[in-house]
């Protein structure tokens, strides 16, 4: 088991840089390609949204982004490590200690408490009980959900679940959040919510943010919004243009 | 990490207690199973070993007949003589006691009451050989043995058919055709190990017996009480070389009386019955075998079901070994307390099956801490290709299903 030290991904000026990368699903003449050669850095500290239809390769984008997949070709630098080339088990440690995931069927463990909800990834971690309780309980007071905590996720709202999931990708001070359609199952007002939330975590705490979405209201909430079409970057729009 | 991952599985577990509960029935039946069937076993093979051991310790048997079992024929092999006690006590060492016996059935009356029994002619060292104990009076005298006086002694059952409340010792007793004076009470024995009430007896003077009642000067067993340390099978031998001479046997001819020794009687029947527990132990452990399997449905069921969940748990960082491990335990913690559970369901039903069979409970620590373990680890081999597949899944895959 490799230790998390050896995954050195502590500090660079891009939180991610992918250069040409490609994705192609199975071979020859059925071979599907998802993307074709995609260049893109993201900042530390920024907020990005991607948008495009279906189709387009956002989901590919963001697997290969939450390094739950690998590029067919092509190079994705992570900070400063070149996640191609690590195994299942060091991307897993990856994950672990710099990304933080939120999705848009929430995905919380139903017959949990909240609190226990945003404690699982520091459980992963190794973390002691107390240190986990203590800062499972920040991330949901910079929700505005510590009320909750001893609430299961099946007794809360959609806008509340989500408002959890959300303490559960920080609750490890991710490098990066990865956001997949976040208010895709909730209406306008709550969608909202959650956007300035989102917002907020990224201007207060600097997490960096990718997020996928089809809705143009809540990627205007972003720095620069990057328009796939056809697994290529058809557009990029800064936040400045856009307003 | 394993602390939370146990934790974890009992988090799992209570959550779906009712499921969990119906998933470790299997285990908890089999380990039952096998604990009570063993145990009662066990008790059985104790009372056996204690029937025989109240017979008298190191006691051999004389009896007439060519050889023991199927087509055993004893037709024309002559019955022993009183002279054979005496020659037996005699010309052999090591003994303890030498007893005639002549047994008979018949119908004892007293008042208005009558019943059927077993009476025993025999001389006095009959009680040490048998281990026979007194509750009241007094065996016959030596007096009244030589004389083949009418003093008997009666047992337990006897005692409590015809004389109810009344004290038996000074009664007279009528046996078949004659009336003889009770003049002791033997302390009750029980069961032996063929089943039959040892208590219904009456036992008098080896003559008054003969006389009175078998109308013959036969004697048809002889019971041999050793000293203890004593080597049966050199006295089992010389019993064999006298009584051959003694009933003139050629050398080319088969023995025509048999010697058989209660503590090879005992070792058999108890082999026996711990054969027997072995073979129900082996049956119910099937059983055991077929809860594992439950197990092995169930955490299918479980994985697939958490697919989501798994999918989620590896997306933010959970390692191949850790999903496993957490399955894993999930089984292992599951089937444990199923086995636990099956201890304790164990306990309850063996006591009180021995109490209504009526034979010693013995905890045997082996086959509790050998039917739990089982029950752990059938926990481990039916958890680990479902821990396996839910660790080996596609965390994308995992996420998209619903």
């Amino acid at each position: 088991m490799p230790s998390p030290a050896r995954i050195d991904a502590s500090s660079a000026a891009h939180v991610v840089q992918l250069v040409g990368v490609t994705r192609t699903y199975g071979s020859g003449a059925s071979a599907f390609h998802a993307l074709r050669g995609v260049d893109l850095t993201i900042d530390e500290g920024e907020f990005i949204a991607i948008m495009g239809p279906s189709g387009s390769g956002k989901s590919t984008m963001m697997n290969i982004l939450g390094c739950l997949d690998v590029p067919t070709s092509g190079t994705y630098r992570f900070r400063d490590v070149r996640v191609e080339t690590l195994d299942r088990n060091r991307r897993a440690l990856l994950r672990r200690h710099f990304l933080g995931f939120v999705f848009q069927g929430f995905n919380l463990l139903a017959r949990t408490s909240a609190l226990e909800n945003v404690e699982l990834p520091l459980l992963y971690r190794g973390e002691p009980r107390e240190k986990r309780r203590a800062a499972a309980r920040a991330a949901l007071e910079a929700v505005g959900l510590l009320a909750w905590q001893q609430h299961t996720a099946a007794e809360l709202s959609g806008g509340q679940q989500q408002r959890v999931a959300i303490a559960r990708a920080i609750v490890t001070r991710p490098a990066l959040l990865l956001a997949d359609e976040p208010t895709g199952n909730l209406d306008s007002e709550r969608s909202s919510e959650i956007m300035q939330l989102l917002t907020t975590l990224n201007r207060e705490q600097g997490i960096s943010i990718a997020m996928v979405t089809h809705e143009p209201d809540m990627a205007d909430y972003a720095d620069r919004i990057v328009h796939l079409v056809d697994g290529r970057i058809a557009d990029v729009q800064r936040r400045a243009e856009a307003s | 990490m394993l602390w939370s991952t146990i934790l974890l599985a009992f988090r799992a577990i209570r959550r779906n207690a009712v499921r969990s509960l119906l998933t470790v029935l299997g285990i908890v039946i089999g380990v039952a199973a096998v604990v009570t069937m063993v145990t009662l076993g066990n008790g059985a093979t104790r009372s056996v070993s204690e029937q025989i051991a109240s017979l008298g310790s190191n006691l051999l048997m004389v009896l007439p007949g060519k050889r023991l079992g199927p087509g055993r024929d004893s037709a024309g092999a002559p019955a022993f003589k009183i002279a054979d006690v005496a020659a037996i006590e005699v010309q052999i060492g090591a003994l303890k006691a030498v007893a005639p016996s002549v047994t008979t059935g018949a119908t004892l009356v007293h008042e208005a009451k009558n019943w059927a029994t077993t009476v025993t002619g025999t001389s006095r060292a009959y009680f040490a050989i048998g281990n026979w104990k007194l509750v009241a009076g007094r065996v016959f005298s030596d007096a009244e043995e030589k004389a083949g006086k009418a003093a008997c002694v009666i047992g337990e059952t006897v005692r409590r058919e015809l004389f109810g409340r009344e004290d038996p010792v000074g009664a007279r007793l009528r046996v078949k055709q004659f009336s003889c004076t009770v003049v002791g009470l033997l302390r009750a024995k029980g069961q032996s190990a063929m089943g039959n009430d040892q208590d219904n007896t009456v036992v008098m003077p080896l003559r008054t017996a003969q006389r009175r009642l078998t109308g013959s000067r036969d004697v048809g067993l002889l019971l041999v009480s050793l000293r203890d340390g004593a080597a049966s099978e050199r006295v089992q031998d010389q019993l064999v070389q006298l009584m051959r001479e003694r009933r003139r046997i050629a050398d080319n001819e088969e023995d025509d009386f048999n010697v058989l020794d209660t503590r090879q009687i005992a070792q058999a029947m108890s082999g026996t019955t711990r054969i027997m527990t072995m073979l129900l132990g082996a049956v119910a452990a099937v059983s055991l075998l077929v809860g594992g399997i439950g197990i092995m449905n169930i955490m299918l069921v479980s994985v697939t079901e958490r697919t989501r969940e798994i999918g989620l748990r590896l997306a933010i960082g959970a390692l191949e070994h850790e999903v496993l491990l957490q399955f894993l335990v999930e089984a292992v913690v599951l089937s444990s307390l199923g086995g636990l559970a099956g201890l304790v369901l164990a306990t309850i039903a063996s006591v009180a099956l021995a109490r209504l069979i009526q034979v010693p409970w013995i905890f045997d620590l082996q086959i509790n801490a050998i039917a739990f373990l089982f029950a752990a680890g059938i926990g481990v081999l039916f958890g680990s290709f479902p821990a396996r597949r839910a660790a080996r899944l596609d965390p994308i895959e995992a996420l998209r299903r619903e």
